[in-house]
């Protein structure tokens, strides 16, 4: 599978964020987003989520399977938690397992060490569980391209590893990434792509 | 179908823990005692104006309810994952609304008629009223999700929402207070039912089209 | 259709019939004027205050019609994302609100010496009412949401919305008013429409939609203005 991009632009709000951008994202390989703040990676990333939809150019998924849209087979996660307070871990889990589709809940809880609070109410978690948790969705479903947004923020640095692991593993597997993200991963194959704010 | 399936039931879920219902009844009470307040204790009377008064109780409940619909999913990010799924974004629209009146609007219609005794409502009327009432909820949760997609994005929308959303709410008070009273007189209790049903089925179709569209405007 | 689509094409001809427009705006009042106030009779039962009927009814023709093309503007916005659709629809809704709202007091006016009181909630009053409702609801939405695209998305679809509404809300409120007064009709239009009021009535309708069109290329004009202005702030702000 591959990710290509041709020539693709971004408006928000009715300001152009950026503009006839293309690259190309090859099975095992991961994309690392650079730039400073405001020069559109959160974009970028909800541009190919299918959040956003560009003005311009192309953006094929090739040798995907058929009548499956990018979105489908992306998993996004953003700044925000998607996380229900009212239910506990497991019930969180449960539920992107289901809604998305052949989830299995333990891995998720054991990607990033959750299974000791997997029972306890959401509304509890400091913020990096919180993390913890959105992240864990990555190895509850599975889906070929990651899209992660500044993911290593408010991670401990053993949860950071996880990540690594889980990143290392999905690559291994022919799986895609595109991560935004100022730290550096740790992660053998990896392209960049730097964005600048427009002036 | 499992993935409709797994979001009723975590809304149902959600909405039984957090959905506000004790408050709606409450707001429901409070406005029973403020009738006779302004109006005074006169029987009579308030017999007479009891179905109206409870049918604007059930409807203006619904509605202030209705943020609850969409907004903390819009805030925390669940609906942006939502529209990346197989399954058409009406559909889990659908759902949620659905869910919002098992937990909120059927149970305001099914508690509305006896609080309604307060108000020396006619005891030989409540069968009538409830079914109108079970009928119309439906109508107007669906008509409150409209309001709440509307507004999902703003912050302070609950008074715009109640501008929207009450002309809407119109042809649903109409028949469902002629529907509820028609006990009195039989030869429009059937008309006004089945227009009352006709009203519920056309908001099944509108109010995820709608929703629908109002809330993608939101997103993207 | 397409060559309107150039907010600057539009202006130029909008600038250009303006004249013209305001012109047979006013003909068409002195004609209609004349005739509902001079030529046409008074009413055998209301007498003089019968007039009224030719600002009131023409006012509420008005009001449902400007209501329906903001429909039909909104549905353009949405399927054809036609860049001056939204505008359209935007800059018609204070129009239709104001007649609404002079439907509304003429036919309260016009009461009091009928039937003594300053409202009665009779079937065609009563749908007014909500129809005024539905457009203030419709322009509080566009001044709620900051983002000028999300803005004319939703206001397209409150707009859609009320359109359906529309009718239910007339057949229901009809229908409510014959289960409360089933013996003494009141038309606020009067029993029968005898031919020598029909003209001037119609000339009013005429002249009304003229002044309609006048007052929303104006409007229209201004909101295509108002977003380039708006648009060169933005770069200013964001480009410093």
């Amino acid at each position: 599978m591959r990710l290509i991009a041709k020539d693709i632009s971004c408006e928000r709000g009715g300001r152009l964020i950026f503009e006839g951008l293309s690259f190309t994202l090859e099975a095992g390989e991961l994309l690392e987003l650079r730039g400073a703040n405001g020069a559109g990676k959160s974009s970028l990333l909800r541009l190919i989520a299918g959040l956003n939809q560009s003005r311009s150019g192309t953006m094929v998924l090739e040798d995907a399977p058929p009548d499956s849209s990018v979105s489908e087979l992306s998993h996004y996660i953003g700044h925000a938690d998607a996380n229900k307070s009212a239910l506990t871990l497991r019930q969180n889990l449960d539920f992107w397992a289901k809604f998305l589709g052949n989830g299995k809940v333990e891995h998720g809880l054991a990607a990033f060490d959750l299974d000791a609070i997997a029972d306890d109410p959401a509304r509890l978690l400091s913020s990096g569980q919180k993390r913890r948790l959105s992240l864990a969705r990555l190895a509850v479903v599975s889906r070929p391209l990651w899209l992660l947004d500044e993911p290593t923020v408010g991670l401990d640095q053993n949860s950071v590893g996880k990540l690594n692991e889980l990143l290392k593993t999905h690559l291994s597997e022919g799986g895609m990434a595109l991560v935004a993200t100022h730290a550096d991963l740790d992660v053998k194959t990896k392209k960049h792509l730097t964005l600048k704010a427009r002036a | 179908m499992n993935s409709v399936t797994a979001l009723l039931m975590r809304e149902l879920r959600l909405g039984t823990r957090q959905g506000g219902l004790g408050t709606a009844i409450g707001f429901l009470l409070a406005l029973i005692v403020l009738v006779p307040l302004s109006l005074g204790p006169d029987l009579a009377l308030l017999s007479r104006i009891a179905p109206g008064i409870m049918w604007l109780g059930l409807l203006l409940a619904v509605l202030l309810t209705s943020e609850q619909i969409f907004q903390q999913d819009f805030e925390d990010g669940s609906l942006d994952l939502m529209t990346m799924t197989a399954t058409p974004f009406e559909l889990i629209v659908l759902a949620k609304a659905l869910a919002h009146w098992f937990t909120v609007g059927l149970p305001l219609a099914l508690l509305a008629p006896p609080l309604g005794l307060m108000l020396n409502i006619d005891a030989t009327q409540l069968p009538t009223i409830w079914a109108a009432m079970l009928l119309g909820s439906l109508a107007l949760s669906m008509l409150a999700a409209i309001g709440g997609a509307v507004t999902a994005g703003l912050r302070r929308g609950s008074l715009l929402v109640s501008l929207l959303i009450l002309p809407l709410y119109v042809p649903v008070l109409i028949f469902g207070i002629a529907a509820s009273t028609s006990s009195l007189a039989p030869d429009t209790s059937l008309p006004s039912f089945a227009i009352l049903l006709a009203i519920a089925m056309m908001t099944l179709v509108i109010s995820p089209l709608a929703c629908a569209a109002a809330l993608k405007a939101y997103l993207r | 259709m397409q060559k309107f689509a150039n907010p600057h094409v539009f202006v130029k001809l909008a600038t250009a019939i303006l004249p013209y427009v305001w012109a047979l705006t006013a003909i068409l009042f002195v004609i209609g004027l004349y005739g509902a106030l001079v030529t046409s009779p008074p009413d055998y039962q209301q007498g003089e205050t019968v007039r009224i009927i030719y600002v009131h009814v023409p006012a509420s023709w008005l009001a449902l019609m400007i209501y329906s093309l903001m429909a039909v503007f909104s549905a353009v916005a949405l399927i054809f994302r036609h860049p001056l659709a939204d505008a359209a629809a935007k800059s018609a809704a204070p129009i239709g609100a104001v007649f609404c709202f002079l439907a509304l007091f003429t036919g309260s006016v016009w009461g009091k010496p009928m039937w003594g009181t300053w409202w009665v909630w009779d079937a065609r009053l009563t749908s007014m009412f909500v129809l005024m409702l539905l457009y203030l609801g419709y322009i509080a939405i566009w001044r709620a949401i900051d983002d000028p695209h999300r803005a004319a998305s939703i206001a397209a679809i409150v707009a859609l919305v009320g359109a359906i509404n529309v009718p239910i809300v007339k057949y229901s409120v009809d229908w409510w008013n014959t289960l409360h007064q089933p013996a003494s009709v009141f038309r606020m239009s009067g029993s029968t429409i005898d031919k020598s009021m029909l003209w001037p009535l119609l000339v009013m309708a005429l002249a009304y939609t003229m002044l309609f069109v006048a007052l929303h290329l104006v409007a229209l004009r201004g909101e295509v203005f108002l977003r380039k202005i708006r648009n060169r702030r933005l770069a200013e702000v964001r480009n410093k």
